[in-house]
């Protein structure tokens, strides 16, 4: 929609306008702000910031503006009338002051409901059960609020990409304060979890392979909750996404084991931030094994972990030579699409064993794995069989070259025959002559 | 030799209709002169055999292959893989069409050698350059069938030179490959130059061809001419004819040993999208001018490198084709050794390249 | 002439009419063998003809069958709607399956879970499963992608 200027009283506001005329035309602000109007052109990057920002904040959009927050009354261009007490001019909220301001709108579900019925309106409940919410209550200034991860004055929707909220932005977020060692001097935890984090396979799913569903720092720790789960809660935060394992631990006799050791589930073995790509080695008795940790040479469980590994070693390397042997059938032309169809099921079989590596039970394994081997055995039986018609095209061709070495033995007599005739003629020839 | 009566019949029922007595007199007639060159005279009944090799096989791929980019891949996969023995009749086809290319350049050279092109046989010389043109055509356009990244990229890089002609070059890429980029478009092309163009081009060519070789029979040596002794002839049926078979048999043992033993691989399917692989390399017999335009710097002059190698190439061309007409002397019954180096430079140059191509370090 | 070299030739010409013979069988038993069509068909990419009966197919299941080099899931929905998917879990590529008792499409290696739309609901799974079209023509079950 096309604005519409009217002739402004105050001369000297006039420059700044005609730059704004652009950029607000975007959002629907009001006709004429006056908080908007004069920090634009206030020339100190300070008060400059909140007016720069707002065209993008969705509050902007939805009718709601500077005034809600800060009161005083933008109708005016005087600024002493603007921002004056009796407008409820408010400045700057104090820092303590910012969850409940937010949730004088956010917490009010009948309010909440004329935007958008299906918001949350906990938040603010939730951000209070948080060590960010407890600490600001202890009057710690330094603690995060509603604003610290809502870029304040550019608050944008969750679902918009730019949103610091955005799950592959959620990282950067939180490392403003949790990765700055010098921020977070003084709180006693460390400050490589987001380096850490980045070498992460969830990292890495999230931002490589584009699984928005894959955790970022809030999946785990909650985000206006934000609070690390203790050894109680570890396995049922992983569970949510990697159930099966979790189920099967909760069976295994480590649950017992790591419980009375005061040890968490999961991240013991898989470590926490930087949870990397699991690999066959992280099971059995070599140095890379996890299970070498707690097992003692000649244990229960150090000949346990043994087996387990035998097990998937066992299943993983007939898979390959399987594999070998189709794809050395099928470079030579033979069909075994089929056999490879098949040999899905035993890579089905080595990923079902892996899993089931967290019941800790080496009986259990085998006989996964020994599903497995027996359909490897199958498609490795028929790659052979391939190998074999193939001996048999060799048998073809050999046959079929004697039969065409002996016709040539045949034209070769012949063709002496036929020489020797011409020569007895050409002799007669020559005696007749 | 005692004919079966059957045949002695229909021998009969013919002659009444159709005459057979001038064929029968002709081949009687026909003699093949014995000097010690004679060994190259099989090269052309070679060659001819194993196009007729090729005419047999690609009629029988043409009943599964589907010239599309959805689908060629696949179906050529489905030959090798399901089609009882395709995977024998695919290699075949491929491994002849090498042999062919490789039997049809001994006889041009060695045609060229004998100085048989002078006259009265330019006309056989002239229509058997055509014929290689063709024979070209036919291993540029059906390499790229298979659809598969080898081929596709060399596809690319082959119509790419093509472009470099001055001022038409950009059309005639366009037109070669049916749009801006090798596509499917271009595949549809080459499928029909390949299946139709190209094979009723040869049936014209060589029909005409071969009717100048039977007209003007076989060519003797300059210096066995010049002998004074004229030299002795064997019939061609059946003393030579036999010789051929044994020849032609020969052929099809290693051929059939060739696709059993190294079948056609078929490679991986090709991805437009996908960057050039390592290694991609003309079939062997365009290697030489791939290999002269890689070493060419990229300006000659005021010209550009590969501009002036195509048009070398073209020259080349040119001066082969129409060399009955510029070896005056040849034409006049003399010996020319001018020619004879010429000669021995070209092929030369071909093999040194043709190495090179293969052995050259980054060559690859 | 004398009978040696009547009988000598009387050999050459078995041998080449034998072999000759023998020759031509060689090469036209393979021709012939290429020209009767495979049993499995000319192959199709776009599109599978499933070896089942429409109605031989249970209201609330799920089969497996095989497009191309991959499975597909074909599943007959409680309401009574075929549709079919691209049966390659996206987690870690294992074999999905349908479950009758919970009416989804489950993979059992890590527990994910996908609805009858195909899109992921819960587990490891980052992305659907890959939709194809299925339907009916005459008594056949034609799966087809794309579209």
């Amino acid at each position: 929609m096309p604005r519409r200027w009217r002739p402004l009283p105050i001369s000297l506001l006039a420059v700044p306008f005609l730059f704004l005329a652009d950029q607000v035309e975007a959002q629907k602000l009001p006709e004429e702000n006056s908080c908007l109007q004069c920090h634009q052109g206030l020339g100190d990057p300070r008060v400059m910031s909140p007016a720069e920002k707002f065209p993008q904040d969705i509050h902007g959009s939805k009718g709601i503006f500077c005034q809600d927050c800060h009161g005083g009354d933008p109708a005016s261009l005087d600024p002493q009338q603007a921002m004056s007490r009796a407008k409820k001019f408010v400045g700057k909220p104090r820092h303590q002051a910012i969850p409940a301001l937010c949730g004088k709108c956010h917490s009010d579900a009948d309010y909440m409901k004329r935007f958008n019925p299906t918001l949350r309106v906990d938040q603010v409940q939730e951000y209070l059960t948080s060590v960010h919410g407890k600490r600001l209550k202890q009057g710690d200034q330094k603690a995060a609020t509603c604003i610290s991860c809502h870029d304040v004055h550019r608050i944008r929707a969750i679902k918009d990409q730019q949103a610091w909220t955005y799950p592959v932005k959620v990282v950067d977020t939180c490392g403003r304060c949790h990765g700055d060692p010098k921020y977070m001097a003084g709180y006693k935890i460390p400050t490589d979890v987001v380096a850490k984090y980045k070498q992460s396979v969830h990292y890495e799913a999230l931002t490589k392979k584009g699984d928005l569903s894959a955790p970022t720092c809030n999946v785990c720790h909650g985000n206006h909750g934000a609070t690390p789960p203790g050894v109680g809660s570890v396995a049922n935060v992983c569970g949510t996404c990697h159930s099966v394992p979790a189920e099967f631990f909760a069976k295994s006799p480590h649950q017992q084991a790591f419980a009375s050791m005061g040890l968490a589930p999961c991240v013991t073995c898989h470590s926490n931030h930087d949870v990397v790509k699991t690999g066959d080695e992280m099971v059995g008795t070599t140095d890379k094994a996890v299970c070498v940790t707690c097992h003692q040479a000649d244990s229960g469980g150090f000949r346990q972990a043994a087996a387990m590994r035998a097990s998937l070693d066992g299943l993983r390397e007939s898979l390959t030579r399987a594999t070998a042997v189709l794809d050395q059938a099928e470079h030579a032309g033979m069909e075994i699409s089929q056999a490879r169809f098949e040999l899905r099921g035993a890579s089905d079989a080595l990923l079902k064993a892996r899993a089931a590596i967290h019941l800790a039970d080496a009986a259990a394994i085998q006989k996964l794995t020994e599903e497995g081997k027996q359909i490897t055995a199958v498609a490795h039986a028929k790659g052979l069989k391939a190998l074999e018609d193939l001996l048999f095209r060799h048998r073809g061709l050999w046959v079929s070259v004697g039969i065409i070495v002996l016709v040539i033995v045949g034209l070769v007599l012949k063709i002496r025959e036929i020489d020797q005739r011409r020569h007895q003629e050409r002799a007669a020839d020559r005696r007749s002559t | 030799m005692a004919a079966p009566r059957v045949v002695q019949t229909v021998t009969t029922w013919l002659d009444e209709r159709v005459n057979l007595a001038e064929i029968r007199e002709f081949v009687r007639h026909k003699v093949v002169p014995v000097h010690k060159h004679t060994v190259w005279y099989y090269f052309g009944g070679m060659t001819l055999f194993l196009f007729g090799i090729q005419v047999c096989t690609g009629i029988l791929l043409l009943l599964y292959y589907r010239p599309s980019a959805e689908e060629a891949y696949e179906s050529v996969q489905f030959i090798v893989t399901e089609v009882q023995f395709g995977w024998l009749i695919r290699s075949i086809h491929s491994w002849s069409a090498n042999l062919m290319m490789a039997t049809l350049m001994i006889h041009l050279f060695s045609v060229y050698f004998t100085q048989a092109y002078r006259k009265p046989r330019e006309l056989t010389w002239v229509t058997g350059m055509i014929l290689f043109g063709i024979a070209l055509f036919f291993g540029f356009s059906g390499y790229l069938l298979p659809w598969n990244t080898l081929a596709y990229f060399a596809t690319k890089v082959g119509t790419d030179v093509a472009g470099q002609v001055p001022v038409v070059g950009t059309l005639i890429t366009q037109i070669l490959r049916g749009g801006e980029d090798v596509t499917g478009a271009t595949l549809s092309r080459f499928y029909g130059i390949h299946v139709a163009i190209l094979p009723l081009l040869t049936t014209g060519i060589l029909g005409l061809h071969l009717f100048l070789v039977q007209k003007q029979g076989m060519s003797v040596p300059l210096e066995l001419e010049h002998g004074g002794r004229h030299p002795e002839a064997m019939p061609f049926f059946p003393d030579f004819f036999l010789r051929d078979l044994v020849g032609w048999l020969s052929a099809l043992a290693v051929l059939a040993a060739l696709a059993a033993y190294f079948p056609w691989e078929l490679g991986v399917k090709a991805d437009p999208f996908a960057p050039a692989p390592a290694g991609i390399r003309p079939e062997w017999y365009f290697m030489y001018m791939f290999q002269t335009l890689k070493y060419l710097p990229a300006k000659i002059g005021p010209l550009d490198g590969e501009m002036v190698g195509i048009l070398g190439f073209n020259l080349g061309g040119l001066f082969l084709l129409l060399v009955p007409f510029l070896d005056l002397k040849a034409a006049r019954g003399e010996e020319n050794p001018l020619f004879f180096w010429i000669g021995v430079g070209i092929v030369a140059y071909i093999v040194v390249l043709s190495a090179l191509g293969y052995l050259a370090p980054g060559g690859n | 002439m004398n009978t040696p070299t009547n009988s000598r030739r009387g050999f050459v010409n078995c041998l080449l009419g034998g072999g000759f013979g023998a020759m031509v069988v060689s090469v036209l038993y393979p021709v012939v063998r290429y020209i009767i069509p495979p049993k499995s068909g000319e192959p199709t990419i776009a599109n599978v003809t499933l070896p089942w009966k429409p109605n031989e197919i249970r209201v609330n299941s799920g089969r497996i069958f095989r497009f191309g080099n991959q499975p597909g899931i074909l599943v007959k929905t409680p309401a009574g709607e075929l549709r079919a998917f691209n049966a390659v879990c996206t987690h870690l590529n294992c074999t999905v399956q349908y479950r009758e008792e919970k009416q989804d499409i489950w993979c059992a290696c890590h527990n994910g879970v996908y609805d009858l739309n195909g899109k992921n609901v819960s587990g490891p799974p980052p992305r659907p499963l890959e939709t194809y079209k299925a339907f009916v023509k005459g008594e056949q079950i034609v799966v087809s992608k794309g579209a």
